[in-house]
């Protein structure tokens, strides 16, 4: 391996429910103006910005070659672009890939999706199923999702009360942070009455329709100063895909997560993530998942979810204090939106939800039906 | 070379198409996929175990496809492997193999497969294109990729009878070219006799691009395995290196003034060569490069293009073309696989750029080899609104970029 690459800066806008007056260029704007002032950075063809990562989606933008409704606001006249055409915290692995090859001392890292544009979410899933065989079942990732979380509920403990628990820190969680969508605060017994969505699914434990756009800059470690006094390191990276027919898997033995997260872990040098990181944000786009990543990622004992809860594992080991996806962050970008928590904690920039001295910080993203692509990103400050 | 030095050598040691068609029914998009990546891996002597990372790439709405790569694990061989999807336009299967050398130089994998597919019978491809288009402002003037303004601005510059001919001596060259490639979707058996019965009687798409001289749509799937160099060096007897590759965008918007003679704007084309070729120290491309496979989605965009991509000046594209240099045993062979009007799966189409550049560098390309020596390639992408994607390949590792450290 090369040297480090450095996260210089990160920007967002706030998480919202429909930005109806905005259109997705006008957010990156804001993000881009951001990454621009607090950097510095310019797209000098020596210096400068040369390559630009995008992340979004052509399916949830109704546009083929999304990033072709972008070039102009990521900066990318007569300058390269590619687009992470997957959950987003990808693009931060392709970034460092980048810039270790030697090919680019700056990436900028830009990435969007307006979910509120869409006739239906469950559309778009379920145009990620094959035409043939689980299309016209009406296959989507709710109920994919849903199939894996009764399967994990039974083999980890987990009960509905664990799930309501879940939702009501996120909530809570999610006040503490400025860039979080707003969601009613709730209580576990209207969690556990709020009306199912695919059973053992409530409506409450999956993620809300979100809007929201980010921005990063990137670069190599030799010219860090230039951008920023506070770089925060990403020093490891690993995904993994699992079968995609649901019934060719074992929806409970998080095969991709752990093989992302020990990838990860490796070229990061991490021994034991239990002691060495303090910080982890899971994608939980619905509540089953929190427990069960945290045992993909090693912090939680294998099939002891419940027990986990229990014994206040969400805590001990800071989990999600952004709010975590399930208060809301579009599905494609929840993996940039986990990043970015961690890098504002390593930089000591979280606010009220900040943990004291964070050195070390675990970002997760899962994509696909019941989490079949997976990707784990290690920050260090 | 890039912004700083290569931090590994990375080389292409498999190379996997499937044959290109209008219609291939008989697979469906996993299975098409599957094709071309047992043959990459049979071509490289290795077996999935061996790859670490999948790069898949094409663009979702040509099909209607939501995260192909899911689906698509089943042909791809991505089961417990690392697998990123990344995508551009038109310029996407360049724009995996950029990702492909990027993440095997990185050292973060040592074996990575670049996967390009499109089945294109699936979907409505100007419908597909036209979709790209701002939904407010223009989506309501397009006409997809079939445009008649380079045929305008050539017949301006050289007048109508010699621009025409050239588009069809080019046309002709290329469909030569296709008939000695197996893979070939489209091959006619065309003469050059026939240029001036097809400049009369081919019906025109938009202004004067007529339907002799534009790409098909074509299913098909391509897959090139990259590798470090020591991994390069003990699987493979000829690994082919990448020596740099640059892409450049633009926004339309910006350069509508482009068409006008007092606010000319450069294309991405002369752009990436320009730069590519400085930090290269490639002078003279025409005679650097022994072959150029060249995305050359129309013959009107492809002679003009020639003028970019080889830095020339004045006629000097047409001349090219007029004394068939650009053919098979010619000065600067481009396309001896037929190129894009011979083929286009969309999302695999600048990858097969890629590959057909190795294959000639390897000398393994079969009929449609260059006889004299091949040392030197260059492959294009093209895609979006004009965009450029651009590598350099290699026989020998002996510009000795990289640290290898």
């Amino acid at each position: 391996m090369g040297k480090r690459v450095a996260v210089c800066a990160v920007a967002q806008i706030k998480n919202d429910p429909n930005y109806w007056h905005l259109r997705f260029q006008n957010m990156l704007h804001e993000c881009f103006e951001s990454i621009m002032g607090q950097t510095k950075v310019n797209f000098d063809m020596e210096k400068g910005i040369r390559t630009v990562i995008t992340c979004s989606d052509d399916v949830f933008d109704a546009r083929t070659i999304s990033n072709n409704g972008v070039t102009d606001v990521v900066g990318a006249q007569f300058r390269g672009e590619e687009k992470m055409a997957q959950e987003s915290i990808n693009g931060l692995g392709y970034a460092m890939a980048s810039i270790l090859a030697g090919h680019d001392d700056v990436v900028l890292f830009m990435g969007h999706c307006k979910e509120s544009q869409g006739e239906s979410k469950k559309m778009v899933m379920n145009l990620a199923y094959d035409p043939f065989f689980c299309r016209p079942l009406g296959m989507d990732f709710v109920n994919a999702d849903a199939l894996q979380a009764r399967a994990y509920m039974q083999k980890s403990g987990v009960t509905d009360a664990h799930l309501a628990k879940v939702v009501v820190r996120s909530r809570k969680n999610a006040r503490r942070n400025p860039y979080a969508r707003e969601c009613a605060l709730v209580d576990e017994n209207e969690v556990m009455n709020s009306p199912m969505l695919a059973d053992p699914m409530r409506e409450m434990h999956y993620y809300p329709d979100t809007d929201w756009a980010f921005g990063m800059l990137l670069c190599c470690e030799e010219r860090v100063k230039e951008f920023t006094k506070k770089p925060v390191w990403v020093s490891g990276y690993g995904s993994c895909m699992d079968s995609y027919f649901l019934g060719d898997r074992d929806l409970t033995s998080n095969f991709s997560l752990k093989n992302a997260a020990k990838r990860a872990y490796e070229k990061a040098g991490v021994k034991d993530p239990r002691r060495e990181i303090d910080i982890f944000e899971l994608s939980d786009h619905a509540a089953y998942q929190l427990p069960m990543w945290a045992e993909g990622v090693g912090i939680a004992d294998e099939g002891k979810g419940g027990a986990w809860i229990d014994e206040g594992g969400m805590e001990k080991y800071n989990v999600n204090l952004s709010g975590g996806q399930l208060n809301g962050n579009p599905l494609l970008l929840g993996g940039a939106a986990r990043a970015i928590e961690c890098v504002l904690q390593l930089r000591g920039e979280a606010g009220d939800r900040q943990v004291k001295g964070a050195k070390k910080a675990l970002a997760q993203a899962a994509y696909g039906g019941a989490g079949q692509h997976q990707a784990v990103v290690i920050l260090e400050a | 070379m890039a912004h700083r030095k290569k931090n590994r050598n990375v080389g292409i040691i498999g190379i996997g198409q499937t044959k290109y068609s209008s219609h291939r029914e008989d697979v469906n998009q996993p299975e098409m996929i599957h094709e071309a990546v047992i043959a990459a891996l049979k071509d490289a002597g290795l077996t999935m175990k061996d790859v670490d990372c999948i790069v898949h790439g094409n663009m979702e709405l040509f099909e209607m496809v939501h995260q192909p790569d899911l689906w698509h694990t089943l042909g791809t061989g991505a089961y417990g492997k690392d697998c990123i999807r990344i995508t551009t336009g038109g310029t996407v299967g360049a724009t995996v193999a950029c990702a492909a050398d990027n993440l095997v130089a990185s050292g973060m994998y040592d074996i990575v497969m670049a996967i390009g597919f499109e089945k294109l019978q699936e979907g409505h491809t100007t419908g597909g294109i036209t979709n790209m288009a701002d939904p407010l402002w223009f989506r309501h003037l397009q006409t997809g990729a079939l445009t008649g303004t380079k045929a305008y601005d050539v017949i301006k510059e050289f007048g109508e009878e010699r621009a025409k001919r050239a588009s069809l001596m080019y046309r002709i060259i290329m469909d030569k070219h296709a008939g000695l490639n197996p893979n070939a979707h489209r091959a006619f058996g065309l003469e050059f006799e026939q240029i001036d019965d097809l400049i009369k009687t081919s019906p025109r798409l938009v202004g004067d691009l007529k339907l002799i001289e534009m790409c098909s749509q074509s299913d098909g799937a391509c897959c090139v395995i990259f590798a470090c160099e020591k991994k390069a060096k003990e699987l493979s007897k000829k690994p082919v290196w990448v020596r740099d590759h640059i892409t450049v965008h633009r926004e339309e918007v910006f350069v509508m003034f482009g068409y006008d003679d007092r606010n000319p704007f450069p294309a991405t084309h002369r752009f990436a060569a320009e730069q590519l070729y400085t930090r290269n120290g490639v002078t003279s491309p025409v005679d650097y490069f022994d072959v150029f496979e060249m995305y050359d989605p129309a013959s009107w965009w492809a002679v003009d293009w020639l003028r970019d991509f080889f830095m020339l000046k004045g006629d000097e594209h047409l001349k090219l073309v007029e004394n068939k240099e650009i053919m098979i045993g010619g000065k600067i062979p481009v396309n001896p696989s037929g190129g894009v009007i011979g083929s286009n799966p969309i999302g695999a189409t600048a990858l097969v750029r890629v590959a057909e550049a190795a294959l000639q560098v390897r000398g393994d390309a079969g009929a449609h080899q260059i006889p004299t020596p091949v040392n030197h390639a260059l492959a294009s992408g093209f895609g979006g609104t004009m965009w450029t994607v651009l590598m350099m390949l290699e026989k020998e590792l002996n510009w000795q970029e990289a640290h290898n450290g």
